[in-house]
């Protein structure tokens, strides 16, 4: 196979990978915000698209390996990376068509379990560490940050009970769009640099890059513009199911679940227990809505968003395990792949158009002042 | 198998203790607006105890955020 082909689609099929993250993962922050009215929505997504920015600039420390220790590293080539961000695409594409908020760094994950796996065979596959690094902690995450966020949304609602509402509701708008900005601003830092490490890591292999290097300039710059400019994009779908479709949420709600992510995330990547900052924000939406009684859980929605959460490594591990097959034949196969993702990419596109999602839907009908929990 | 209960554990404590601190500073802050508010509705002078008390939970408050900021930074 050309080396350099594969090369230079990797570099495309990472950024575009980067970008669908980007616009996968502006709900976790800014969800909350839109829906009580704390941030008018274009303004969230901007804000949210900034510090993504920023936050990948502030840290680019890149990850040593691509998979952390779930594949056997040494086996993973440039051809088993672009089948593996395949299936990872696909699965983000496709949750996104169906407003499903799921975790790209699983969705990742699980495209390489299934490109390894094709190309290495099973015995690549470091199932314990999978179980260690993905399945724990995604039962683990909305689990912790969700009882976290319902202490938190009890005592704010309890201490404010008597106070004047009207100072109350202003009060929290500030505290709300504050905290969905740590968020959004923890997330810039830790899933660029996921991809800069994609990058980087396949420049060293086809040997442009020399062992032990950091990202190169321009590696850092496109992987901070993708993220960016695709939560610019703002999922709209994604948002309008975190906001509205979970539970009811007002801004002292909003104000609980974001600040027990931006916490829950900042504790797990500093006492070496990663947790998903989807499952996390999620988590954090549900524990805000239990633990106000007069709003109502949809257990229905959360409970498609879980079987999506399940489904997210064996199915994007099914598209890469495919893709992994057509680009082992060689150019032909990878070419006929990245043709594929291009026609999934725009099918998703129009048959989103069906029934769009727009800025404005994501904005929750005038509320009530907040009632006592 | 090696799964870290102990790290899963402390990361569980530590969020529930900062968000528990964090909100409930932040919701008396809030109540002292409150108090401001109604003393000045009402026009007597009861107005300090509550601003003092905004004051003094909000700085409490940024303070814990810029050390948020610290960690992301220093990550």
């Amino acid at each position: 196979m050309d080396f350099s082909l594969i090369v230079g689609v990797v570099v495309v099929a990472a950024l575009a990978f980067d970008f669908t993250n980007g616009f996968h993962d502006t709900a976790n922050a800014m969800a909350t915000s839109i829906a009580t009215g704390a941030l008018r929505p274009r303004v969230a997504v901007a804000i949210s698209a900034v510090l993504n920015l920023v936050g990948a600039f502030l840290s680019v420390e890149v990850a040593k390996t691509i998979s952390g220790g779930i594949v056997d590293d040494a086996k993973v080539t440039p051809a088993v990376i672009f089948a593996g961000l395949a299936g990872a695409i696909i699965w983000n594409l496709l949750t996104w068509l169906f407003g499903l908020p799921s975790s790209s760094s699983h969705a990742l994950f699980g495209g390489l379990i299934g490109a390894t796996w094709v190309a290495s065979g099973a015995s690549a596959v470091h199932f314990t560490q999978v179980v260690q690094k993905v399945l724990v902690p995604a039962v683990a995450s909305p689990i912790v940050a969700g009882v976290v966020a319902i202490a938190g949304t009890f005592l704010v609602y309890r201490i404010t009970a008597r106070a004047r509402q009207d100072v109350v509701a202003k009060s929290f708008k500030g505290a709300q769009a504050l905290s969905a900005s740590l968020v959004s601003l923890a997330h810039g830092t830790s899933d660029a640099q996921k991809t800069m490490g994609v990058i980087t890591l396949t420049l060293i292999a086809s040997g442009s890059l020399a062992e032990g290097s950091g990202p190169p300039l321009w590696v850092i710059l496109t992987s901070a513009v993708a993220i960016a400019a695709g939560t610019f994009l703002g999922g709209w779908r994604i948002i309008n199911t975190m906001g509205k479709r979970i539970t009811e949420i007002q801004t002292p709600q909003g104000f609980a679940a974001e600040t027990s992510a931006a916490v829950t995330i900042l504790a797990s990547s500093h006492l070496g227990f990663a947790l998903s900052t989807t499952h996390v924000c999620s988590g954090g939406v549900i524990g805000s809505g239990v633990a106000r009684k007069l709003s109502e859980v949809k257990w229905g929605v959360a409970g498609q968003m879980v079987l999506a959460w399940l489904l997210t490594v064996p199915a994007a591990a099914l598209v890469g395990a495919v893709a992994s097959l057509a680009v082992e034949r060689g150019a032909a196969g990878t070419i006929v792949v990245a043709v594929l993702l291009i026609a999934v990419g725009l099918a998703a596109y129009l048959l989103s158009r069906r029934n769009p999602v727009k800025p404005d839907d994501t904005v929750a009908e005038p509320q009530p002042v907040p009632a006592a929990a | 198998m090696n799964i870290d209960w102990g790290a899963l554990g402390s990361v569980f404590v530590i969020a529930l203790v900062v968000v528990v601190v964090l909100t409930a500073l932040f919701a008396i802050g809030v109540r002292g607006l409150s108090a401001r508010a109604v003393a000045r509705d009402a026009g007597t002078s009861g107005g300090a105890v509550g601003t003092a008390t905004a004051a003094i939970c909000f700085v409490v408050c940024a303070a814990i955020v810029g050390y948020g900021i610290y960690l992301i930074g220093a990550a």
